[in-house]
């Protein structure tokens, strides 16, 4: 079948099998690695993307999905090549280290940021609770995320 | 993306606030500074490619009929239907792997595809090459097995029992490796002891659970030559692995390795690379990719040794601690892995960062047809330390002592000897740990914390002590060999030979040459292991990385600043290299105040003069323990990180549910070279020692796995872990680079010890891990829970 959707603010389309994951089609025929398959059952979050601004997990998800959507990965986040202050902020605080959970972490927390101007130590837990993370022990992710929170206040005021 | 610079974010402008970072990337990159990591930008950027992003053109997928019985005899293996699919290139079995099929690197008993036997579920039996993953899939259903069934071996006591099925046709029947560790006299000072104490300990099977499963792409080319890249620790032993296993000359083969999405010890060894390199040798010229899912992953993967572990334990009746008898029994599953150095490790630090004058510790290594035991963070160490800790805290209850005082009261210092029989002549932190963490206020205020618990929840804090051998130990060369060059352009470039899989020693390296070349981040690069371009340097284990590589890195680095002074002279006209000092981008010829800029000292020299090389080994101890010669390699160490920990525990009496309010962590690693880093270490390494203290547990029934991905084995999330303090005690450990010891490890020993000794101090102590409800409301009813799923 046939489908259109946005990427990263690009129209593209493509001629999809049904059964095809949507994670597939983006890291197989998109050229978008950044989304990840740590599981492929919904459990870890790093395929996770933003389908018309709403955290979804593209393993889950059928390509066909996609259809006349807005698909936001890690790559689009950045605007006119600055980064988004998420990430920055993980690479400044830490939140990083191998870097595989790492784009669907972002996603999650930018849609967070999206809803909850200054979310607290414990509202950035409960909305990164869906991506597991095996390096870190989650506190500088916490600590980015704040960061970037604040720096995104300063940059509107 | 091998060459790797940072990305400028020119931001500044846009938002002030962001200048810090600014300020950061034009820094030079010195030793002790708090920096970013020089990978973690493109990671979060999405850009780093990692093996598995890697999808070449015209590609073919490779897959692994696994066995799906845990031990048979196998009569056939038929892929007629297989090889009649369309979109299959070849269906490969036992016949068609040309060297001796083995893999292990140490006892190679582990079959590439398995021929006439099966040991364990995960055995692969036949290797599949097809255009698509949904032909590989369909493929992979069309072959036959026939198997005979034999008795499984689902426990170490089945292992052990007189007539057991033998796992492999060892004269020692099923097991592996047995030794005893023997100090002084422990049976006659037990004798004089005041109180003798005795546990049995259990701790769980644990998954390393990566979040990038275990995958490569390989290409074998007209020329000849093998090409890999893959997730995996140890690239320049893979070479040999494979050579071996598949008849193959190493030095045709090559092996690109770009950062890992995490390994923690579960890619040190076969994973994907003979059946990959297996797969490209039968179809040439084309692009294999083969990619395990998380539920292949977690069925052929390695895992932590389950263990059981039995401590007498004779002291006085003021803590004094005088004799240790132990018998530490390892599962190492199918294969022997790093079995047998696990145990070794597990023996070496039986009884804890305490002097204590006799111990044996008996340990055996046992063969079994579940999932297969391997390298794991806290290498055997971490099975070891809830023992010995569980059994500090049951003698301070019984003398009734502060557990800190006694922990104190014994705690190695310089010139002792370890419970293994080693001198202490290296950094020993582990009093200014439990020094330092007596000081802090979440041990200060303890009682008035655990006093205002609410209604139904029992508080209690605990405290661990632990160190953790770093680096190979005796009996493998613990080396490494550095390179670091001048570009054209004037950038200085880092040659890193030691695998990243997360842990930062590249990001480490990149800062020491730095600080030694006195160079901003913007003007360096980093090449990451490949067998072609950088040199043999270990793998990425041990805690090691850091240490061994920076040690020769220094001396590279040192070797190539003072080729550019002497360079500097000549261009300058002056008598020699003396007086010359590194500036950011060139040097300055102090006495008359002349820079040369590093471009045009990369003009003059020669391609090969701008390159510097040199190597270190790191030392390892004279002093053999009665016993260790049993061990090939790997036993015993000379340097240990050490460290002490505090975790404060609310209970829940109706539910059983174990809550870690606040964790502490103070670490001896020598000197610090990047406290962010450091952090990063202990803060992960903590995170996984909790998940292994309170839930993280494979569980096998008959030998087949019941915990088969991420909704049945129960990983830490973000909220079920609390914020983690972590303090440097930084002494100095002088061999190091500027001072610095590995402590990859060493902070995954003291979770369970911790949270077991706050449930000890609440009157609920506990000798098997993971402290599940349903474990914690069998005590909290006072009775010992029979556990009929757990056999050992």
């Amino acid at each position: 079948m046939n489908i259109k959707f946005e990427l990263n603010g690009k129209q593209v389309q493509f001629s999809v099998d049904g059964s095809m994951r949507a994670l597939d089609l983006l890291r197989e025929n998109c050229g978008i690695t950044g989304p990840k398959e740590g599981c492929g059952s919904g459990e870890c979050g790093a395929c996770a993307v933003w389908i018309d601004g709403v955290t979804k997990l593209s393993c889950l998800m059928l390509a066909a999905q996609l259809h006349g959507r807005k698909v936001t990965t890690i790559e689009g986040l950045a605007t006119d090549d600055v980064p988004h202050p998420l990430q920055q902020s993980f690479a400044e605080k830490g939140a990083v280290q191998c870097g595989y959970c790492t784009p669907g972490m972002i996603m999650t927390a930018a849609e967070l940021l999206e809803n909850e101007k200054m979310p607290d130590r414990e509202m950035i837990r409960k909305a990164i609770s869906g991506n597991i993370c095996r390096c870190t022990g989650y506190h500088k992710i916490v600590d980015a995320v704040e960061d970037a929170a604040e720096i995104m206040q300063e940059m509107k005021s | 993306m091998v060459l790797k610079r940072p990305i400028y974010i020119l931001t500044a402008s846009k938002a002030g606030s962001i200048t810090s970072s600014m300020n950061t990337l034009l820094s030079i990159q010195e030793i002790g500074r708090r920096s970013p990591r020089f990978d973690a930008l493109d990671k979060a950027l999405g850009k780093e490619h990692f093996a598995s992003d890697l999808y070449p053109k015209e590609m073919l997928w490779a897959g692994a009929l696994r066995a799906g019985i845990p031990h048979g005899r196998i009569n056939s293996v038929n892929t007629a239907r297989a090889e009649a699919l369309k979109g299959v290139h070849c269906v490969l079995t036992r016949k068609d792997v040309p060297g001796s099929n083995r893999q292990g690197f140490v006892y190679w008993d582990m079959p590439v595809l398995c021929g006439t036997k099966v040991r364990h579920a995960g055995d692969a039996i036949a290797l599949v090459v097809a255009e698509n993953r949904q032909i590989l899939a369909r493929a992979l259903k069309l072959i036959e097995v026939d198997i005979t069934p034999l008795p499984i071996i689902d426990s170490m006591d089945a292992a052990l029992e007189q007539k057991a099925s033998r796992v492999h046709d060892l004269e020692t029947g099923n097991v592996l490796k047995s030794a005893t560790i023997t100090k002084g006299d422990p049976a006659e000072a037990m004798s004089h002891c005041d109180i003798i104490l005795e546990e049995t300990f259990f701790s769980p099977v644990q998954e390393h659970a990566y979040i990038e499963t275990e995958n490569g792409v390989a290409r074998f080319d007209k020329d000849g030559i093998l090409h890999l890249t893959v997730s995996t620790q140890a690239p320049f032993r893979d070479r040999f692995e494979i050579a071996r296993a598949l008849g193959l000359d190493h030095n045709k083969i090559h092996i690109i390795n770009p950062y890992l999405g995490g390994a923690f010890g579960g890619k040190d060894g076969a994973t994907v690379q003979c059946l990959l390199a297996l797969a490209a040798m039968h179809v040439r010229g084309r692009s294999i990719k083969m990619w395990w899912d998380r539920k292949e992953s977690m069925l052929a993967g390695y895992k932590r040794h389950g263990a059981r572990m039995h401590y007498k334990l004779g002291a006085q009746k003021d803590g004094t601690l005088v004799a240790l008898q132990c018998e530490l029994d390892y599962d190492t599953g199918a294969y022997a892995h790093l079995g047998v150095e696990i145990m070794a490790l597990g023996l070496e630090h039986a009884g804890g960062p305490y002097r204590i004058a006799n111990m044996e510790s008996k340990g055996r290594c046992i063969y079994t047809n579940n999932p297969i035991g391997g390298a794991f963070r806290g290498f055997g160490v971490a099975q070891v330390c809830f023992a010995f800790e569980g059994m500090m805290d049951r003698l301070a209850a019984k003398i009734g002592m502060d557990p800190l005082a006694l922990r104190r009261k014994n705690a190695l210092v310089r010139g002792d000897r370890n419970c293994a029989g080693v001198t202490m002549t290296h950094s020993t932190g582990m009093d200014e740990c439990l020094s330092r963490l007596s000081d802090h206020p979440l041990w200060k205020t303890r009682k008035k914390w655990i006093a205002a618990a609410p209604p139904f929840k029992r508080r209690s804090v605990g405290i661990s002590a632990v160190f953790n051998g770093m680096g190979y130990g005796r009996g493998l060369a613990d080396y490494a060999i550095a390179k670091v060059k001048l570009t054209p352009s004037g950038f200085i470039r880092v040659y890193n030979g030691v695998s990243d899989m997360g842990q930062g020693n590249a990001s480490t390296f990149v800062q020491i040459a730095g600080e030694i070349l006195c160079q901003r981040r913007e003007t360096m690069e980093l090449i990451q292991p490949d067998t072609d371009r950088t040199h043999p340097s270990g793998s990425a284990t041990a805690g090691r990385t850091t240490y061994t590589y920076g040690k020769a890195l220094i001396k590279a680095c040192e070797a190539l600043r003072d080729k550019l002074f002497n360079r500097a002279a000549l261009m300058l006209l002056v008598d020699d290299g003396s007086g010359f000092a590194m500036i950011p981008g060139g040097v300055r010829h102090l006495p008359s105040g002349r820079d040369v800029s590093l471009v045009d000292l990369a003009g003059m020299m020669m391609p090969d003069d701008r390159i510097s090389m040199a190597e270190y080994l790191m030392p390892t101890t004279p002093e053999m323990p009665m016993g260790g010669e049993t061990f090939k390699l790997g036993f015993p160490h000379l340097i240990y990180p050490f460290a002490a920990h505090l975790a404060r525990v609310e209970v829940d009496e109706l539910t059983g549910e174990i809550n870690v309010h606040d964790y502490l962590a103070f670490t001896d690693g020598g000197r610090v070279l990047n406290p962010q880093v450091f952090e990063q270490q202990v803060q992960g390494a903590t995170a996984q020692g909790l998940g292994y203290a309170l839930f993280e547990e494979v569980k096998t029934r008959e030998a087949l796995l019941e915990t088969k991905d991420f909704s049945t084995y129960i990983l830490p999330t973000s909220l079920d872990l609390p914020d983690i303090e972590s303090h440097a005690v930084e002494t100095i450990e002088h061999s190091g680079p500027f001072g610095m010891k590995g402590i990859g490890e060493v902070g995954m020993n003291a979770p369970l010890p911790a949270v077991a000794s706050a449930m000890a101090h609440a009157g609920l102590p506990m000798d098997h891990a993971p402290f599940t409800q349903e474990r914690v409301l069998a005590a909290l009813d006072g009775t010992k829970r029979i556990d009929h799923e757990y056999k050992i």
